[in-house]
């Protein structure tokens, strides 16, 4: 019994850890943490950058990164990129205008530090077809959750 | 009191099924089930695993031990899980063993060529633990003939530290773990190693939706052991196993996973097989910062 309890102790510590990092990265620092990307995407480094999308031309990359995306980036990053609970929008300026190379970084490193994990686990074929859907998507402002909910729903 | 213990700690075994409630996220797990890479869990998910282990007894009875885990990833850079160890040994008896608590660290922002994960576990567990999560010091098939009754009086407090080593090369993925294991009630240090290779059946994803294409299986294998003690460092008197390792990530969430194991030495099970599965749940963080009040 012992074992027991003291298995739920530490999980009922774990959840209370959980939930003093979740508080303390409040509505400001979850900005923060969103701005923060773009400015990671700038730190990318030159021979990251300078690197070529190999299914840039591929015609199935865009299908094939669009359920990746669903599967593995939606969730924080919301349905359409525009920016979720936890990740930034993806249709900014800032990722739309960086290279292929520097998006192939930032999915590949994460930002650590600030709650994206780093995606190399997925091969890179599969990034680079990622990033050929994320710059397919163009820029769209932020537009949030209950305000898309208002949005007339296309034909 | 003793049956009130087991159906309590039995029950919580049995929370897998209330995984299939909860929003599930797409997994893409590696197939290892001894070795471990560098990748964490997700901030904010909770994965929750069971895996059984079928084991040969030369001279004894074969068991099957099976545990739950439950993962967690407080944040990028720090995972948290939880385990529950259980066996049945035929014509013995069915008994919980014991709980571990696994912290894993990533020390480092970027992906580098190897890119180290530290590891720290503490482990309240009994004598008949039959798991086999991983090979270390002295421990060979001998070890699991006590029967159950008498090994279950043995209590066992320890600490367990990984130095996980992991890289990825065109689409494969090669990983080290070097362990040491500290009995707490004055054993020597123990050690131990697991060595796991393994690569997605296809590197590039499907542009339609599919559940059995190349890219949702993973496949590998795993070679895993003991190295001594302190006193008696080394490859001698110790398990060693091979084992090929498969998963496949299903879309759904689900992960499966199966691993034939063979011992390469007269100090192993001849032949152990393994399987698990595993549905990882996303936003479980925010589930429980909701449930505290915090309306995000």
């Amino acid at each position: 019994m012992k074992a027991c309890i003291a298995a739920l102790a530490l999980s009922g510590v774990l959840l209370m850890v959980s939930q003093a990092l979740a508080q303390s990265s409040g509505s400001v620092g979850k900005e923060k943490q969103k701005e923060s990307v773009y400015a990671e995407i700038a730190k990318a480094p030159e021979k990251a950058r300078a690197k070529r999308n190999p299914l840039e031309t591929d015609p199935q990359a865009v299908a094939a990164g669009r359920i990746l995306f669903e599967q593995h980036c939606a969730e924080c990053h919301g349905d359409s990129a525009a920016g979720g609970k936890k990740g930034p929008n993806l249709r900014v300026e800032e990722i739309q205008s960086a290279t292929p190379g520097a998006v192939f970084w930032i999915l590949t490193n994460g930002v650590v530090r600030r709650g994206m994990p780093v995606w190399s686990k997925l091969p890179e074929p599969q990034r680079w077809q990622l990033v050929t859907y994320l710059k397919s998507l163009g820029v769209r402002p932020f537009t949030p959750p209950q305000a898309q909910a208002l949005l007339p729903v296309p034909d | 009191m003793s049956a009130i213990r087991y159906r309590f700690c039995f029950a919580l075994l049995a929370l897998m099924p209330l995984s299939f409630l909860l929003p599930s996220s797409h997994a893409q797990e590696s197939p290892y089930i001894v070795t471990y890479h560098h990748y964490l869990e997700e901030p904010g998910n909770l994965e929750i695993e069971y895996f059984s282990t079928f084991g040969t007894q030369r001279a004894g009875n074969n068991f099957h031990a099976f545990w739950t885990e439950f993962e967690y990833g407080v944040t990028a850079w720090w995972t948290t899980e939880l385990y529950l160890d259980g066996q049945t040994t035929f014509h013995d008896s069915t008994i919980f063993t014991g709980v571990k608590w696994e912290n894993r660290f990533r020390p480092l922002k970027h992906e580098h060529f190897i890119n180290p994960v530290l590891y720290v576990e503490f482990e309240n567990k009994n004598g008949a633990d039959k798991i086999l999560k991983e090979g270390e010091g002295h421990d060979v098939e001998a070890d699991f003939l006590t029967p159950n009754a008498e090994a279950r009086r043995e209590h066992i407090h320890e600490v367990e530290l990984k130095l996980i080593l992991s890289s990825n090369w065109k689409g494969w993925n090669f990983s080290e773990n070097i362990l040491s294991a500290k009995n707490l009630s004055n054993s020597p240090w123990e050690f131990g190693y697991a060595l796991g290779a393994s690569r997605p059946l296809a590197l590039k994803a499907s542009a339609t939706r599919c559940t059995a294409c190349p890219q949702n299986f993973v496949a590998g294998v795993e070679m895993y052991g003991g190295l001594g003690d302190r006193y008696h460092f080394g490859l001698r008197e110790t398990s060693r196993y091979l084992a090929p390792v498969l998963a496949w990530n299903l879309p759904s969430g689900w992960t499966l996973r199966v691993s034939p194991g063979f011992g390469l030495n007269d100090n192993s099970h001849r032949f152990i097989m393994r399987w698990g599965v595993a549905r990882e749940i996303s936003g479980f963080g925010s589930m429980i910062a909701k449930l505290f009040g915090s309306g995000r």
